[in-house]
């Protein structure tokens, strides 16, 4: 579940939260090492990660906040800024441009009215290129809130995305 | 044809279970290792079996597991890593292995583990293969409740943990050595050659690193023999091979072929040909990060040497083909915007050559090329080649650009002469 905009807010991180982080960071040889564990259980819960949310992660693993930022923005799947309710990951890689990237990429960004990067206005939909999801066989390929989806067609992103209030 | 990385799966039924992996002789491979042979001896084995690596670069698995210091004061804990990682583009085997049969990814990263005598094993899978995650939690936590993972295996003195760490994306995260810093929390760019992972890998302790594909072959040839596992290839590589084919070709999948098949029967017998009204113009063997080919090579054997020596690499096995309907500019305007992007940014050749080639292809595909960019591309390709930065990524980069200069030279000069990407 991600939490609306309104009620990130106001969240710092939950007992329930910090717990599981803590857990991770115990599993690991050193704390530092569960710096993704941590982004990624963050992630999980709020969608993305403020500065606020940032410095308190930092503690946990005893990394500075600055070190701990380019680890954060290193990554694909770790998101620094607000992102809607739902995450479009739309493959860009060769076989997915072969067989029809331009017309997925034309069709989303149609329905949704927004480009890639961006988000849409109501904070239902965030658009973000994705390099190969490992479904070439069945390209055009994207993947929605981890979910993956395959032979895309102007059809079938309509219906996807009906999916996904 | 024998298929031992895939017989035990069935169309359309799902993942292979733990039951099913067990009836069909799954795990008496662990246990005739564990309670039968010495590390050394399974060490021997998979030297005498010729695995070499199924992850790009086809090092020999026996040679890596020897390089790691043994005996009763060799650094601990030692590592094994499964590289999941597969972000190669054009490259699907991987995923096609852990969503199938997850049972023998875990055997394989067990028998591993015991040949280095590791105490902690990783499998390292990318965020985005969210049914694979689910799998593999769910396969390593049986593993662990009929003891052929944790402590005292199968009664033995020897025991291992098996941990599943999700990484958050960006390609040059599945090189060995960079994987090995995100593994320690830290962003995931190259570490120096020397020393070797074997010997000062994770947190400085020896690791073993391999790809998905190469840890799946090892209980069959613990079962089978390394005489078995050499007379599967048709050439003078070992083993079976999981062949994948995209683009626009009839029937696009994965197949598991003996090792040394050649193009033309994969693309042909298996991927049914091109589709109808379309000819291939060229293929890159291997995923992005391979030299083109095209017809000519057609009936070269898939294995390292042959592919090599038409002037590409195996790679990852996946083949990408080209038609005659797709500009080969495009192409490889797409092939560098993706290695610009996935750039760790620590050489100047890579992180400011990938972003000018890619401006160069894109100024072509609009039609405003002009004369001379062919010659800033060749000496980009020779810039960023090998021997001039600190990882493989570069080199691997302008691969496919190199080769489409040298094979569809004409469709770029068209670029430039007409003033327009001919296939729009
Ligand atoms: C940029 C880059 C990305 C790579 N990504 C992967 C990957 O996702 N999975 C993988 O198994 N190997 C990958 N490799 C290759 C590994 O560095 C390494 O050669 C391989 O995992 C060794 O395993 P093997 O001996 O079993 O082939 C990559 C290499 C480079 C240069
Ligand atoms: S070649 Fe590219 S990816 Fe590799 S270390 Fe240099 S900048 Fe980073
Ligand atoms: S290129 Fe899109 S899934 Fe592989």
């Amino acid at each position: 579940m991600i939490l609306t905009r309104e009620e990130q807010r106001h969240s710092t991180l939950s007992e329930e939260v910090r717990s599981e982080m803590l857990a991770a960071v115990a599993a690991c040889e050193r704390k530092r090492g569960a710096a993704l564990d941590v982004l990624l259980i963050a992630k999980r819960y709020y969608g993305w990660i403020s500065d606020e949310m940032l410095r308190e992660l930092a503690v946990i693993l005893e990394m500075s906040p600055a070190e701990l930022d380019s680890v954060a923005t290193f990554y694909n799947q770790i998101y620094r800024k607000p992102i809607g309710r739902h995450v479009i990951l739309v493959c860009d890689s060769v076989s997915c441009w072969i067989m029809g990237y331009d017309l997925v990429r034309v069709r989303l960004t149609a329905r949704l009215g927004i480009n890639l990067g961006q988000t849409t206005p109501d904070g239902r939909f965030t658009l973000l290129p994705i390099q190969c999801l490992g479904a070439c066989d069945q390209a055009p390929a994207m993947m929605v809130d981890g979910e993956l989806f395959v032979n895309l067609d102007a059809t079938t992103i309509d219906e996807i995305i009906q999916r996904y209030p | 044809m024998e298929k031992p990385l895939t017989g035990r799966m069935r169309l359309g039924e799902g993942p292979v279970d733990l039951d099913a992996y067990e009836k069909a002789g799954g795990y008496a491979a662990l246990r005739k290792a564990l309670l039968r042979m010495t590390p050394e001896e399974l060490i021997q084995l998979v030297k005498d079996a010729n695995l070499r690596g199924r992850g790009g670069a086809g090092f020999p698995a026996g040679v890596k597991w020897s390089s790691a210091p043994t005996g009763v004061d060799s650094p601990r804990p030692k590592y094994v890593v499964a590289d999941a990682d597969e972000m190669e583009p054009g490259t699907f085997k991987d995923r096609f292995l852990m969503e199938g049969d997850p049972h023998q990814l875990i055997e394989g990263v067990i028998l591993t583990s015991y040949a280095i005598q590791a105490e902690i094993a990783y499998v390292f899978i990318r965020w985005e293969y969210t049914r694979a995650r689910r799998l593999l939690e769910q396969t390593i936590a049986e593993a662990y409740r009929k003891n052929y993972a944790g402590s005292s295996i199968l009664g033995t003195r020897y025991s291992l943990e098996v941990r599943l760490h999700v990484s958050a994306g960006r390609y040059i995260a599945g090189e060995a050595s960079s994987m090995l810093n995100a593994l320690e929390g830290g962003r995931a760019v190259p570490r120096p050659r020397d020393p070797l992972p074997t010997i000062s890998g994770l947190w400085g302790k020896p690791t073993v690193t391999h790809n998905v594909e190469t840890l799946c072959n090892v209980p069959h040839i613990v079962s089978n023999g390394a005489a078995w596992f050499k007379s599967l290839g048709r050439t003078q590589d070992a083993g079976t091979k999981i062949y994948g084919v995209s683009g626009k070709v009839k029937r696009p999948g994965a197949w598991e072929l003996p090792m040394g098949v050649t193009v033309r029967e994969i693309l042909e017998e298996h991927a049914g040909g091109m589709r109808d009204g379309l000819t291939l113009r060229g293929f890159l063997p291997g995923g992005a990060s391979t030299d083109f080919l095209t017809e000519q090579h057609l009936d070269t054997p898939m294995d390292f040497e042959s592919i090599q020596k038409a002037g590409s690499r195996l790679g990852t096995g996946g083949i990408v083909a080209l038609d005659d309907r797709t500009c080969p500019v495009g192409m490889a305007h797409n092939l560098i915007t993706f290695f610009a992007r996935e750039s760790c940014g620590w050489c100047t050749p890579c992180r400011e050559g990938l972003p000018w080639s890619a401006e160069i292809l894109a100024a072509l595909e609009k039609g405003e090329g002009s004369p001379g960019d062919l010659e800033i591309l060749e000496d980009q390709c020779r810039l960023l080649g090998p021997g001039n930065t600190f990882c493989p990524l570069a080199p691997g980069a302008v691969e496919p650009l190199q080769s489409a200069l040298k094979y569809f030279r004409e469709d770029f000069e068209r670029h430039i002469r007409e003033k327009r990407c001919p296939w729009k």
